[in-house]
């Protein structure tokens, strides 16, 4: 590149992020030999640039915005207010003790009743979680791994009691436990147990759920703890490759389940390098499908995800500075040609978001939607330069990293021996040090910093809501055939010891009002509990 | 102060799984020369009290964000103190809403550092916090 003599750069580097791609001055035909040239258009194999033809010109994504607190008469009304303002699905996010399998009344449970999202202990919960919402006509995805099984049940239970058969249900249920012990840490059971659970939804929804994503493969929480983007890309598409392989081992024909197969990934701040890792991720996935796996089914190799704005990226100093990174990441999303989308609100540094920023969040979306302009034509940034270069960039990334892993045996194996967690936690810790040594800015943090307090209107999870919540659970106990309860969790211990479905067993159980922590505690019985080795 | 080096204890009681900041901390405050022991997630008050004790530490970071922080930080700060008369300094972080900051003050929390917080001024607010009371109690 030519030498300009006496200019100077900002930098002597550009990154696009602290262990991100190195960026040069300009990007032009050269960077783009032929045969890294991808011609291919939107619909047609690998889809780099959509699954679709027509993209957004024919469907916007879905607007789903992730809400649940407290108990579910709170959230329920949260869910009819996103209705009323346009939102297009809904998305559950349940307490800590749903997720990891004890009642509101164990006492690890207590504090954290309702704090980070709806208590549901019970079918009865599920059913007022949905009341006046029709399950038959509405999609939702629903963030649930250790438990999901349970949490299926219920949701199929629930449809059943609005008349609503399974097999009409749209949805996701999110079902990754890999990623689980890697980073988002709402592990139950140890890897393999956990597994068999993962591969009976996925089976159980082939056969009876046709509209139902039966897992949602997550980069997103490995992008929050830490990951770059090359390693949220290539970590979870590498757990991918071990969920298929395990449906396959299974005796499962690859076309028969991968069609519902979809995929959740993060959009941080740096626009371009987001869109160019949709773009990769879209391209890496539909090869291995094929060539890998040979699948045939179109719907099979084609990479459906969901997005989220990168939570670890708002700051709690200055928040309204939250407002604009969103509106960043919810463009380098769209531009990236996501599914749906959730923004973040500039709050959640903060707390759990107030009905005024999650508002704000959703218009976000809105404004991009009917005013920017990025839904008209398909993938408007292809033929960019910079960013077919920068999308073979990550595929190279992605693909060094799936050859280290298939070498080391595959996902499953490269999570047990730490690799992975290791890989993450050096990325998080180099940005931590570049933030704190002021090399990576963050405005309103580590620059143009300033004191003056903002108050804002925060929500606040009712003091009452564990007593409420309690009081629920005991009335749910005292009314229910108890020994028929008892009977149903026999046959749910046996059907874990045993090869077969779980599914079908947790369907009655759930029906008979068993609880989540019933049900959770007979699969513990039988497969026992995982504890993390020692990260540091 | 003597040579000896700065004990300390990071643990996130709870079922809280967010711990990436618990993470960073531990490593940035071993970087700063400190001897940390990361006790890891999902533990009751009792097992952070145990550890503290046991390995003698003179700071426990507690870390939460799940919204359960006023209750699992003073549970476990009840219970080290049941077991324990050592003067420790408890600091806390995670996603702590302002208005809970002087509760958690009362409580005997020393500092809490939300996101954002530069791992030096975590370090250098317990240096200088172990000085204040070691000039307090000797000579």
């Amino acid at each position: 590149m030519k030498v300009m003599a006496g200019i100077q750069e900002r930098k002597k580097e550009f990154k696009t992020t602290v262990d991100g791609i190195v960026v040069d001055r300009v990007y032009v035909p050269d960077n783009l030999p032929e045969n890294e040239m991808d011609t291919s258009l939107p619909g047609d194999y690998p889809f780099t640039r959509n699954i679709m033809t027509t993209g957004y010109r024919t469907r916007l994504w879905t607007m789903r915005q992730y809400a649940g607190f407290a108990t579910v008469e709170e959230t329920n009304k949260r869910y009819k207010y996103l209705y009323q303002q346009g939102q297009t699905g809904f998305s559950v996010a349940f307490h800590l003790p749903t997720q990891m399998g004890y009642d509101s009344d164990h006492p690890l449970a207590l504090p954290e009743v309702g704090r980070v999202g709806v208590a549901i202990d019970s079918l009865q919960d599920m059913e007022e979680l949905w009341d006046g919402i029709p399950l038959g006509e509405v999609s939702t995805s629903m963030t649930i791994n250790a438990t999901a099984a349970i949490i299926l049940a219920m949701y199929i239970a629930a449809a059943e009691k609005q008349g609503v058969a399974q097999n009409q249900l749209m949805g996701t249920v999110q079902n990754d436990l890999l990623k689980e012990y890697v980073a988002r840490n709402t592990y139950i059971f140890a890897p393999e147990p956990s597994m068999r659970l993962t591969t009976d939804i996925c089976g159980y929804c082939a056969e009876n759920m046709p509209k139902w994503n039966s897992i949602s493969i997550s980069g997103y929480h490995m992008r929050e703890a830490g990951a770059t983007a090359i390693q949220e890309a290539a970590f979870t598409l590498a757990n991918g490759i071990a969920y298929v392989q395990a449906m396959i081992d299974r005796g499962m024909a690859v076309d028969s389940f991968a069609p519902r197969f979809s995929f959740f990934f993060a959009a941080f701040t740096n626009l371009f390098e987001e869109v160019a890792k949709f773009r990769a991720l879209r391209r890496v996935w539909a090869k291995i499908m094929k060539e890998r796996f040979n699948a045939q089914n179109e719907r099979s190799v084609m990479l459906k995800y969901h997005v989220q704005t990168g939570g670890c990226t708002l700051s709690e100093q200055q928040p309204l500075n939250n407002v604009v990174r969103v509106a960043i990441q919810a463009l380098a999303a769209v531009l990236g040609s996501c599914q749906s989308l959730h923004t973040n609100s500039y709050d959640e540094a903060l707390a759990l978001p107030s009905e005024e920023a999650v508002q704000l969040a959703l218009r976000t979306q809105q404004v991009i939607a009917y005013e920017s302009g990025a839904a008209d034509t398909v993938d408007p940034l292809g033929g960019s330069y910079y960013l077919e270069w920068l999308t073979n960039r990550i595929e190279e990334g992605i693909q060094e990293y799936i050859s280290t892993i298939d070498r080391m045996g595959g996902a499953l194996e490269a999570i047990k021996r730490g690799y992975i967690q290791r890989e993450i936690r050096r990325s998080s810790y180099n940005h931590q040090k570049a933030v704190d040594a002021g090399e990576q800015v963050v405005v309103g943090v580590n620059k143009y910093t300033s004191d003056e307090p903002l108050d804002l209107e925060l929500l606040e999870i009712d003091e009452n809501v564990g007593r409420r919540q309690l009081e629920r659970l005991k009335k749910l106990k005292s009314r229910r055939d108890n020994d028929k309860v008892r009977q149903i969790l026999d046959r749910v211990r046996q059907a874990a010891g045993s090869e077969g479905n779980i599914m079908p067993v947790l369907i009655e159980a759930v029906k008979a009002y068993a609880t989540v922590g019933e049900i959770s505690d007979a699969l513990r019985d039988v497969f026992g509990e995982y504890k993390e080795p020692s990260v540091l | 102060m003597t040579d000896k080096k700065i004990r300390v204890l990071i643990a996130k009681p709870g079922l809280d799984g967010h711990d990436r900041g618990a993470i960073a901390v531990a490593q940035g405050l071993r970087d700063a020369g400190m001897e940390v022991i990361y006790l890891g997630l999902r533990l009751t008050p009792e097992q952070i009290a145990e550890a503290a004790i046991q390995e003698d530490v003179d700071v426990i970071g507690l870390s939460c964000l799940s919204g359960g922080h006023l209750a699992l930080f003073s549970k476990t700060m009840d219970s080290f103190r049941k077991r324990s008369n050592k003067e420790v300094i408890f600091i806390g972080g995670g996603i702590i809403p302002k208005k809970d900051v002087p509760a958690l003050k009362e409580l005997g929390i020393a500092a809490t550092f939300g996101p954002g917080t530069p791992i030096s001024e975590i370090a250098g607010f317990i240096k200088t916090e172990l000085e204040r009371g070691s000039d307090d109690s000797e000579d």
